[in-house]
């Protein structure tokens, strides 16, 4: 059988599955549409949130990622899970007993504003709305490699499915569908990462290899030796170094986690169990779904990263193996024979005086064609040419996208055709839940805080829902525009503005309100606007106008000022909380009664 | 100690003693192992497998502990929840 047909297989089995666990359990009521009713178990909910926390982003690139950067990585690894502890212990729970359907719900009533709801219907907006254009973008890139249609084409398909699932689900549709799209999910990525640590060093759990041994002629070596020699003799830095510094690795990683406390799509997933109780066991089953995968990215990285150099490094291109070919095919591969010896080199930034490894000018490589009739142009070895500037600094010649360490790994480890259709229904599996996740609170935002409670408060339950699907149906069609014409640079800068966002508003806001009552509606209000407009002031001066690295305060890049922007959103409060009238009453009695973890207080007889 | 049991002020200082313990717990493996001390334990403390103990405890170590400290403190929680009766049964 042909790969492709297997492909198409699979993913049509996997689809059927989804679209019928989503009609089984499409939603009636508004309730349900939000929040699944309130009755989803702490265990299925669990499965549900990490199949949303996990994104295309995540599933495809992120082991590329940490292959690349070695200890750094560790800010995302560590900001991406631990976020789930300050989420768990100091929100969750809190706005679960709030009994409300989304967050602008809890910022409205606890700094008694429609103003407060505004900006926070703004910041949510925001936040899903960056983050779904790239999962469209996703979606588009694996449909057109499968089937072999344009990206636009593919973003469609991929379009009209979330509409079906998310838009005419709601919330209790999507839930059912993310527990199936988890597993899907879990296999496609934990079975490739076994097969390559059985067959690199001989271990089956892919998190005790990275730390084992590896056989080499001179007897057993530990692997991550083995990776630091590498990385040396080819001029990068050591795996088990890091370049950033201390406190620019701290501010990240606290914004990460901070941000990810924060992010209105994770916190609403909570409101979907039955109480107080079930949301802590719900959180704790999530981290431990999530940490499955992110215990696993570590060691596809580092793995693929030495099969890459084995299998690439120093080869003669009329050898390169066959999957080469394939990837460069899609341009997530290029080759340019600096040294004209016919052999592929793979260098790092300390083989050059100039301390780039860069192989041509631009982002992407861009393939020469035969003007005529539109046939790729080949060189002397059989290699496309590229119509980029050669970038002659380095020797450096080899360049590949960071999501060949995933979707290239079942080729490189030579597994079976079954486990690269499996791939690629986890990676469609994981583009589509996120997307669904954030359509679901894209459309809530719109319908419910926008109409229902700032601009119609006359709607009814009934039009709230229609007025959702329709919200729904045109976010999406604003992804999907976006999805097929990508604002590229922007696009890949959009996790410092989301996380950071999240990290400088929401986080420090909702904490206040649920630890304190002295925080009045001036001071909870200034502190966001301040918040938020230092660290999105930051972001957009140092990612889009062009500021130095030199000029960072205090050496803290853009992903991580939303650290300083809370710590500012924090003083603000306080000090403006300080000099005006406080909290009434009503509100006070709200906080407390938040922190009583059941509906009828504590029993009498005890 | 005991004239704390079963009133609303010995559950809410049971319930800050466990958050508290748990942010500790996170910040202390997340910051202070993996990133602030990450030198210092790679060179003093016995290697995980192979990998030193900073770097491991920064991309496998710490994430082992956080689901740690959830299901730790759902279940403390809960059962803090029951002692002190705030269930709705």
């Amino acid at each position: 059988m042909q790969q492709s047909t297997l492909n198409f297989i699979v993913i049509a089995i996997t689809f059927a599955l989804y679209i019928v666990i989503a009609v089984r359990s499409r939603a009636g009521s508004t309730k349900e549409y939000y929040t699944a009713g309130g009755g989803v178990s702490p265990f299925a909910n669990g499965m549900a949130t990490a199949a949303d926390w996990m994104s295309a982003a995540t599933f495809i690139s992120m082991a590329g990622t940490v292959a690349i950067s070695g200890y750094d990585a560790a800010r995302f690894l560590m900001g991406w899970t631990g976020g789930f502890v300050l989420l768990s212990v100091l929100m969750v729970p809190y706005l679960r007993k709030f009994n409300q359907a989304t967050v602008p719900d809890f910022i409205a009533e606890r700094y008694y504003s429609k103003w407060a709801r505004g900006v926070a219907v703004i910041c949510a907006l925001f936040i899903c709305m960056t983050y779904i254009m790239g999962q469209m973008r996703g979606v588009g890139v694996v449909f057109s490699q499968l089937f072999g249609i344009g990206i636009p084409a593919g973003v469609l398909v991929g379009a009209s499915i979330v509409f079906f699932y998310a838009g005419l689900g709601g919330m209790k549709g999507i839930t059912y569908t993310q527990v199936a799209q988890y597993c899907v999910m879990v296999f496609a990525y934990t079975v490739p990462a076994i097969f390559i640590a059985l067959a690199l060093t001989g271990n089956v759990f892919p998190q005790l290899g990275l730390i084992g041994t590896v056989d080499s002629p001179e007897g057993p070596v530990p692997f991550l030796e083995k990776l630091n020699a590498i990385n040396r003799e080819l001029g990068f830095a050591e795996y088990t170094a890091g370049r950033l510094s201390t406190l620019n690795l701290f501010c990240i990683t606290a914004a990460l986690m901070c941000g990810t406390a924060g992010l209105p799509h994770v916190i609403v997933r909570f409101f979907t169990v039955k109480d107080v109780r079930a949301v802590r066991t719900s959180a704790a089953w999530t981290l431990a779904f999530i940490a499955v995968i992110y215990l696993t990215a570590p060691a596809i990285g580092a793995f693929s990263r030495v099969n890459l150099i084995e299998q690439l490094h120093g080869v003669s291109f009329e050898e390169v193996p066959s999957w080469y070919k394939q990837f460069e095919a899609t341009g997530q591969m290029a080759w340019v024979d600096k040294n004209n010896d016919g052999r592929i080199q793979y260098f790092g930034p300390k083989k050059s005086e100039a301390g780039t490894h860069r192989v041509f000018l631009r982002k992407s490589p861009q393939f020469a064609a035969n003007s005529l009739d539109d046939t790729p142009l080949v060189g002397a070895h059989g290699q496309r040419l590229l119509t980029n500037p050669v970038d002659t600094s380095n020797p450096n010649e080899l360049f590949f996208g960071t999501d060949i360490m995933v979707m290239a790994n079942p080729h490189m480890a030579g597994l079976p055709m079954w486990v690269i259709a499996l791939l690629m229904a986890g990676c469609i599996a994981a583009a589509l839940s996120t997307a669904a996740g954030l359509l679901l609170v894209l459309s809530t935002s719109i319908s419910h805080d926008l109409m229902k409670k700032l601009l119609k408060p006359n709607l009814s339950d009934r039009q709230e829902v229609t007025c959702a699907r329709t919200a729904s149906f045109v976010a999406l069609l604003v992804a999907a525009y976006f999805g097929i014409n990508p604002p590229s640079a922007f696009i890949a800068k959009t996790v410092a503005f989301a996380f950071g966002l999240a990290a400088s508003s929401f986080f420090p806001s909702l904490l206040m309100g649920v630890f304190t009552q002295r925080i009045n509606r001036a001071g909870g209000i200034s502190g966001m606007i301040v918040g938020m407009s230092f660290t999105l002031a930051y972001i957009i001066y140092f990612q889009f106008m062009g500021g130095s690295a030199e000029d960072y305060l205090w050496g803290i890049s853009p992903e991580g000022i939303g650290c300083i922007g809370m710590l500012l959103n924090f003083a603000v409060a306080f000090a403006v909380s300080f000099w005006t009238r406080p909290t009434p009453q009503k509100v006070k009695e709200m906080v407390a009664s938040i922190h009583v973890p059941n509906q009828s207080g504590p029993a009498q007889s005890h | 100690m005991n004239a704390d049991k079963s009133t609303p002020r010995g559950y809410r200082k049971a319930v800050r003693r466990t958050t508290l313990l748990a942010l500790f717990l996170w910040f202390f493996v997340s910051f202070f192992c993996s990133i602030l001390a990450r030198d210092y334990l790679d060179a003093h403390f016995p290697a995980i497998g192979h990998a030193p103990f900073g770097f491991w405890m920064a991309q496998q170590g710490s994430i082992l502990s956080f689901v740690c400290i959830l299901c730790a403190y759902a279940f403390r929680m809960n059962r803090l929840d029951r002692l002190y009766g705030y269930t709705d049964q």
